[in-house]
């Protein structure tokens, strides 16, 4: 049986994954899961993983969820170039201090950018008030300022001289809140000519791939009927709102 | 606190050579902290000057570099990715969750001298509830620790944080047996460690339950 992914590349952890794969030429099964029609609480997929969530990696009978996991067992299997999550203990410590800190940073703030750009308007039929935008924008401008001036400082990706998972994982989540509209490129041409770099050692045409339902979130939405979100509404707002 | 504390227990349990630096509330906020960790958080560890932030990255460097029992960060790769799905998993559930419940029933009515939001408290009292739920039905299910058979660095984040309750004398684990007994077995694994570790918060425990 070959390799299973099951992605959503509306989410972010999903197109770090996909990515991640292709551009190593690794074998799989897409196996896509609408996030938006809620194919995560079904049967057939909380077998794979009880988590419910997306990305998820079955492997014969070794079921993974959680993306970052997910990609070091595939640069392990597969043999990926070192780059990807070096060998060196250094290198290494260096990208999983990036991979953990990420997760309650840049990865919960640019959601809740998205959310409260995008999603909430539609699902409570009007626009979230300005003081809740502010304070997620001031979240998100820390994040960011954080990884320009922590993560990132004058090298030319957070491990280093090349591309890891940590770029990986960190692009994505950048790129969430421009899907909603949001240019957090603007006025920042170190983060911007890191994207840029991100982008050509991916390569453009995988990138641009990966990233094309996100960048073409405003439109989707717009054709959205507001009910298909009925099915988030009680734990998005919970906890965005 | 917590991840301080993870570290702490490995520390010691691993019997390695190196020096622990105690930071006291507000010492993390001078400008001398600050240069070692911009974002102002414990646990930061300077290894021959290689300076790393965040606990889990942290654990994992020293389970690499130093002589440690291969069970605590196991070398095959899906006994590995099970270890990392759980550190994962840990940051936006176990973490949050039961830090909330600390945060709202210790540190902001010492901050503020307000009383205990009993609303917040309780709203994060059922999240925690559902988190342990996963805690249990997806992690521990039979096994003795939560990522196969023996204790790794995911049950010493695990633990800490959901010790950190009691500090106002709440033990969140009381109607969860399954959940004690790992605890016990996490505790039995970790010996002295365990309790030096946790001397902080217990001490402040105790200073509350004096007080009332």
């Amino acid at each position: 049986m070959a390799l299973e992914l099951y992605l959503d590349l509306f989410s972010q952890p999903c197109r770090s994954v996909y990515m991640f794969a292709k551009k190593n030429n690794i074998p799989f099964e897409f196996k896509k899961v609408s996030l938006m029609h809620g194919e995560h609480f079904g049967d057939q997929f909380g077998k794979i993983n009880m988590i419910r969530k997306v990305p998820a990696l079955r492997d014969g009978d070794f079921c993974l969820a959680e993306s970052i996991p997910i990609m070091i067992y595939l640069a392990e299997k597969f043999q990926t170039p070192d780059f990807w999550y070096p060998t060196d203990i250094h290198h290494r410590a260096r990208i999983n201090e990036y991979l953990s800190w990420q997760h309650t940073a840049i990865r919960m703030y640019g959601s809740k950018m998205f959310w409260l750009r995008l999603l909430i308007p539609k699902m409570i039929g009007m626009e979230v008030p300005k003081e809740k935008m502010d304070g997620a924008l001031e979240d998100l401008n820390n994040s960011l300022n954080l990884i320009e001036e922590k993560f990132l400082q004058d090298r030319l990706f957070i491990g280093g001289d090349q591309i890891s998972l940590a770029d990986l994982v960190a692009i994505v989540e950048v790129m969430q809140p421009v899907g909603a509209g949001l240019d957090v490129f603007n006025g920042r041409p170190k983060l911007s000519a890191w994207r840029d770099r991100v982008r050509v050692s991916i390569g453009t045409e995988l990138f641009d791939e990966a990233n094309r339902d996100i960048l073409g979130a405003q439109e989707i939405m717009g054709q959205i009927d507001p009910g298909t979100l009925e099915l988030f509404k009680p734990k998005i707002l919970r906890f965005y709102y | 606190m917590s991840p301080r504390k993870a570290l702490k227990s490995f520390w010691r349990t691993s019997a390695t050579m190196g020096l622990l630096t105690v930071v006291f509330s507000g010492e993390n906020r001078t400008a001398d902290f600050s240069k070692l960790n911009p974002m102002q958080k414990v646990p930061v560890m300077v290894d021959n000057g290689f300076v790393l932030t965040e606990s889990d990255a942290i654990l994992k460097y020293l389970a690499t570099k130093y002589d440690v029992p291969e069970h605590w960060y196991p070398r095959q790769p899906e006994h590995r990715a099970r270890v990392d799905e759980y550190t994962a998993w840990h940051h936006t559930n176990t973490r949050p969750h039961a830090a909330k419940v600390f945060i709202l029933e210790v540190l902001l009515p010492a901050q503020t001298g307000s009383p205990v939001d009993q609303n917040r408290l309780r709203r994060a009292l059922s999240e925690l509830d559902a988190t342990l739920d996963k805690l249990e039905s997806m992690f521990l299910k039979r096994q003795p620790f939560l990522c196969g058979d023996d204790i790794t660095v995911a049950d010493l984040l695990a633990v800490c944080e959901l010790m950190q309750p009691l500090g106002s004398g709440r033990d969140i684990l009381k109607d969860r047996p399954q959940l004690q007994r790992w605890r016990s077995r996490v505790q039995s694994a970790l010996g002295d460690s365990f309790l030096e570790a946790h001397a902080v918060l217990l001490a402040v425990r105790d200073r509350r339950k004096g007080r009332l």
